[in-house]
């Protein structure tokens, strides 16, 4: 027989290896999540995932599945804890949705959505961070990027190329680009790249293409991140 | 609109546009037919829908827009002590909005170039007139100025989205926006 876990009261069956939120977004249990993209590693760095098991909380996406667990998932503590979450990550940045080109594709408003995310409740930093418009086809705006990492690892894992990297700690971490200039020109990033189109926010775009669907018939305005969070999957070819 | 309110008097309502392009407003308006059943149950007081100039004694403000310059903290301080309810309506109230965009600059820079050294400027100057409102150094949001009791996001809150707030306020409830009328554009 199969081993299980627990969430939320609900038996859900996992192989040995399989983490937490593998387990879960298999048996169709939604635990929110942005920096976690099933195929790429999980990384556990925006905290959105955390769940309770016993008298701890743990990150369901770095956390291996042990049998016999009991998990808390959806639970208004939870809930609450996700929301302040998001909204330090909406005033960290410079997420003014309607001048933004992502808004109703952008994963951070969806989640927000999903959790019922009325106002920012933080001041604002209003920090201006660097913007590289250098590259033909993709625009770089840092001052969107939630630093949860996926394009670095897309670029590692998917693309081989190594695009992307995190520098600096805390306050002053940012993306920086790795090529001679620092510029995304100068990269080996395509428009046809993973890391290209993987950014769940409006940082990493692809150039002249931003009003081809109209706002209110985008992803968001249709589907709930849970709904779309359930049925992502990258097939990574590197993967044997 | 359905709730019978003979013989109570009518709920007054206030709103004004800060740092905002009167989008909101014309949100508002856009209720259409539940206009007329909303005018029976409410009065405005101070509005642009009215003109009415001096707030009285209300029990619903709507503020649209962001604070940008000493009138509009002017405004919305006089709003908060003369409204039960106070209610940032929109992206600009709530989080500075697109006004905010500003805020990644200097004012300094932002008045230099738009007044002095931008392209097409003739007889540069930076206008300095005293009834001119003096500009803050950013925009802020209404609530880290004065204490806010709800927010209604929206680029604009669609008509729908304000009955929602509004219903429940007219009979005393505490308003609720489902999440299918949620959105920041």
């Amino acid at each position: 027989m199969m081993a299980t876990i627990r969430i939320d009261n609900q038996e859900i069956p996992f192989t040995p290896g399989q983490t937490i939120m593998d387990a879960a977004l298999a048996a169709g249990v939604y635990i929110p999540h942005l920096c976690h993209y099933p195929g790429l590693t999980p990384n556990g760095n925006c905290r959105l995932c955390m769940v309770e098991t016993g008298n701890h909380s743990v990150a369901a996406c770095i956390t291996p599945a042990v049998a016999g667990q009991e998990i808390r998932n959806n639970t208004p503590e939870l809930n609450a804890a996700r929301t302040a979450i998001t909204q330090m990550l909406f005033v960290e940045g410079n997420h003014i949705c309607p001048s933004c080109e992502k808004t109703g594709n952008c994963k951070l408003q969806a989640m927000a959505y999903h959790l019922g995310m009325l106002d920012d409740h933080f001041p604002q930093f209003y920090q201006r961070r660097e913007l590289d418009a250098s590259h033909p086809d993709i625009l770089l705006d840092r001052s969107r990027c939630i630093l949860c990492d996926l394009c670095v690892r897309a670029s590692r894992e998917v693309d081989n190329k190594n695009v992307f990297a995190i520098a600096g700690r805390g306050t002053n971490a940012h993306l920086i680009v790795n090529s001679p200039s620092g510029k995304l020109t100068d990269s080996a990033i395509a428009a046809t790249d993973l890391a290209a189109t993987v950014c769940p926010v409006g940082a990493v775009m692809i150039k002249e293409q931003g009003y081809q669907v109209p706002i209110g018939q985008r992803i968001y305005d249709c589907r709930t991140i849970r709904e779309t969070g359930l049925q992502e999957h990258i097939d990574n070819k590197n993967d044997n | 609109m359905t709730i019978e309110r003979k013989n109570k008097r009518k709920l007054k309502i206030a709103t004004a546009s800060l740092a905002g392009c009167f989008g909101c407003h014309m949100s508002f308006l856009d209720m259409d037919e539940h206009l007329a059943g909303l005018l029976e149950q409410v009065e405005f007081d101070r509005s642009p829908f009215t003109d009415i100039k001096r707030i009285g004694s209300c029990d619903i403000g709507l503020i649209e827009g962001g604070v940008c310059n000493a009138e509009n903290v002017h405004v919305l301080r006089e709003f908060r002590a003369n409204c039960a309810v106070l209610v940032a309506v929109g992206a600009c109230a709530i989080n500075g909005g697109v006004p905010a965009l500003r805020n990644y600059f200097d004012l300094k820079d932002c008045l230099e170039e738009a007044y002095l050294t931008g392209t097409g400027i003739t007889n540069p100057q930076i206008p300095n007139d005293r009834e001119l409102p003096l500009l803050l150094d950013k925009v802020y949001p209404i609530s880290e100025v004065v204490p806010i009791d709800y927010f209604l996001p929206g680029c604009p809150p669609s008509a729908a989205a304000f009955l929602q707030l509004l219903e429940p306020l007219l009979t005393g409830q505490k308003p609720a926006i489902s999440k299918s009328h949620l959105h920041y554009d």
